[in-house]
């Protein structure tokens, strides 16, 4: 049964906003409320089109309200924050995070209207660390539980969405862990770590990355949103690529740093609120992670239009290189013509003072 | 004359004659480096989901280890033919020598002596992928951790699989013990096969042990490091770093024949005692067939 109203929390946000305003396009869908505790810019605002904007913040039981009376039955909860940097430091990060996730879980159980709960979660969840097997599927653990930030918050939110679903078994709840975001509009902590000109990285350490297309993020939480999938699935591009091979392809310039070292540059440049190096983003950048996505695939039933490299592509237009990549295949290309000739020319300096021996002048005779 | 064959003479003698095609110039192989660097200053080469870098192994790694291949340790391969030239396979292989090195050369032993030029694509311990470069580096090579996950997911992709289920214990043992098998495991790379249904291949590497012969281990030392074993070789840490030059063994490596696991179905790896059996199977085969070798090869250094 298609949603007739739908909740949208974080609706500030670039892809809460894009989601709240694809929702709104859909004639089929009556009512679009986005949630969030800061106003949309006046050009998000103006892209959320018939979305009714509620300004309130899912950490007080006033959201309880707005479910109530909107008789809402979809919630898209969305307002997880992933950095501490954007919702000013880390005590009010796991506060949005877990308190509020609780909080509008326990309105959502009140509400008899809700039939269906869509999370945002991350494949986070699955940690990061050297003992990880490299593929994670939806029914593996992580190796090593991260014990705080991001992926704590994440694993808790998945608890209580998990005993929120045991309690409410009429709504269909749909988790999808989302790899990382990348794409020309899309703000996160990966964008901003590689706009940097100089990418520091941790000496011998290389990670594997997964990325997801803003687009493609933008389709699957539209798609569970108004489609029937109800359990846990992985969302993330085709292939992998390095860490280094990333910084290469947008011709950034990698500095690898001993990790202590890149520990101390991380709570400098986070007092600044500039890129986020925590430890849990190092162990990231460190080892990295994988996550299959057959059942995206299969159960859900979408396929991702952007591989991890076309979707790295796609993103690198809209970034000025450090090193152009054509300059790199010119230098090369000129070297190797200037190769190239010396050879040639040596070849036949060669030639001229060693002249090959004649061939011998020696046939085959043909058996009688 | 029913079995006289007809030997076709050359139609015309007078055709130019061709010189034998010579190696790549010196021009090409800068052209090549060059094009190399190219490719790796833009990142515009493929890595697959477990980190392993072709470009990179097969532009500088295996370069690298070639010579080590083919003039120090003077490796001979046997029983290629058992190795499957497509699909999944279990390489199984006895572990020793303090250092690695045993993996690397089966490596190159599998991608230059087999036809198919196959890529061994190894199982290491996670102590491996916890230290910087090493562990950046094994991944890049192709390795991946040692896990049922990791294992099966390669197996199902058609690939061949190194395992050396002794670990630490069969690395870090004393000279004393060498060319004696270690325990092995629990079994793990035994129900990985039958739940893939890929053959396991048991594979023996004479030579190894003689490369850094452990006379003693400072477990102080390596407990202090957070390493499994911390070894003492006549030349290293006496020598310096001149002790870390692995010394220059005769090396055998030889595929036995496949032992097939897909008729016992998926389902047998629930059932331990056949994992067992299975597991005492392969290391018999694998013993029997280092004193073998033992046998064949003449003296530790020729």
């Amino acid at each position: 049964m298609p949603p007739v109203v739908v909740l949208v929390t974080g609706v500030s946000r670039w892809l809460g906003g894009a989601l709240a305003a694809e929702l709104a396009r859909d004639r089929s869908i009556e009512r679009v409320i986005g949630v969030d505790t800061i106003p949309p810019s006046p050009e998000m605002l103006r892209r959320l089109g018939r979305t009714e904007f509620v300004r309130a913040d899912i950490r007080n039981p006033l959201i309880g309200k707005v479910i109530a009376t909107a008789s809402v039955d979809t919630v898209v909860h969305m307002n997880i924050s992933s950095t501490p940097a954007g919702s000013g430091g880390r005590g009010p990060m796991k506060e949005l995070n877990v308190i509020g996730t609780m909080q509008l879980l326990a309105a959502c159980q009140r509400a008899s209207s809700v039939r269906r709960f869509v999370l945002k979660s991350s494949s986070a969840v699955y940690g990061a660390s050297s003992r990880d097997p490299a593929v994670f599927t939806e029914a593996m653990q992580a190796r090593r539980v991260p014990s705080g930030g991001f992926a704590r918050d994440s694993l808790d939110i998945e608890g209580y969405v998990r005993s929120f679903a045991r309690r409410r078994p009429d709504v269909g709840v749909a988790a999808l862990r989302f790899t990382n975001f990348i794409g020309p509009r899309i703000d996160s902590v990966l964008t901003h770590f590689l706009r940097m000109p100089l990418v520091p990285t941790a000496l011998g350490y290389d990670a594997r990355v997964q990325l997801l297309h803003e687009d493609d993020a933008l389709a699957v939480l539209t798609r569970a949103t108004t489609g029937d999938f109800a359990g846990t699935a992985n969302v993330g591009g085709e292939g992998t690529l390095l860490l280094s091979q990333v910084i290469r392809r947008l011709g950034r310039l990698q500095v690898p740093l001993p990790s202590p070292a890149l520990g101390s540059l991380g709570r400098f440049t986070r007092r600044f609120g500039y890129v986020d190096y925590s430890p849990e983003q190092m162990r990231f950048l460190n080892f990295g992670r994988v996550v299959d996505t057959t059942v995206l695939r299969e159960e859900f039933g979408y396929t991702p239009r952007y591989t991890t490299e076309q979707a790295l592509a796609d993103y690198a237009s809209t970034l000025t290189p450090v090193i152009p990549p054509e300059v790199v295949t010119g230098v090369t290309t000129r070297a190797q013509d200037l190769v190239a000739r010396v050879g040639s020319a040596a070849g036949s300096v060669g030639q001229r003072l060693w002249p090959a021996p004649p061939t011998p002048g020696l046939r085959a005779v043909r058996d009688a | 004359m029913p079995e006289a064959r007809v030997i076709q003479l050359r139609p015309d003698d007078d055709e130019p004659r061709v010189p034998p095609p010579s190696s790549a110039s010196w021009e090409e192989q800068v052209a090549g480096g060059l094009e190399f660097l190219r490719r790796r200053l833009t990142g515009d080469y493929d890595t697959d989901e477990f980190g392993f870098d072709a470009d990179l192994t097969d532009h500088v790694l295996l370069p690298l280890l070639r010579p080590l291949f083919s003039r120090w340790f003077r490796v001979e391969t046997h029983g290629v033919e058992n190795v499957p030239d497509t699909g999944g396979g279990l390489v199984v292989a006895n572990h020793s020598g303090t250092v690695p090195l045993d993996a690397m050369m089966a490596t190159v032993a599998l991608h230059d002596d087999h036809p198919a030029r196959r890529r061994l694509r190894l199982l290491g311990a996670d102590l491996v992928f916890d230290l910087p470069v090493i562990g950046s580096l094994s991944r890049k090579l192709g390795s991946t951790l040692a896990c049922n996950e990791d294992a099966e997911r390669l197996l199902t992709g058609g690939e061949l699989v190194g395992v050396f289920p002794e670990g630490f214990k069969g690395i870090g043992k004393p000279f004393r013990e060498r060319y004696t098998l270690q325990r092995f495991g629990r079994g793990g790379f035994v129900t990985a096969a039958l739940r893939t249904g890929a053959p396991i291949i048991p594979c023996a590497i004479v030579g190894a042990e003689e490369t850094y012969p452990m006379i003693g281990n400072v477990k102080t030392l390596a407990r202090l490091l957070g390493l499994p074993y911390f070894p003492v070789t006549p030349t290293f840490p006496a020598l310096g770093p001149l002790g870390l030059v692995p010394l220059p063994s005769k090396w055998l490596i030889a595929f036995g024949e496949p032992i097939e696991t897909a008729s016992y179905g998926p389902s047998a790896a629930e059932d331990p005692m056949l994992v067992f059996n299975l597991t005492d199977q392969v290391r018999e085969t694998i013993q029997q067939s280092l004193y073998e070798l033992l046998l064949q090869r003449r003296s530790v250094f020729s």
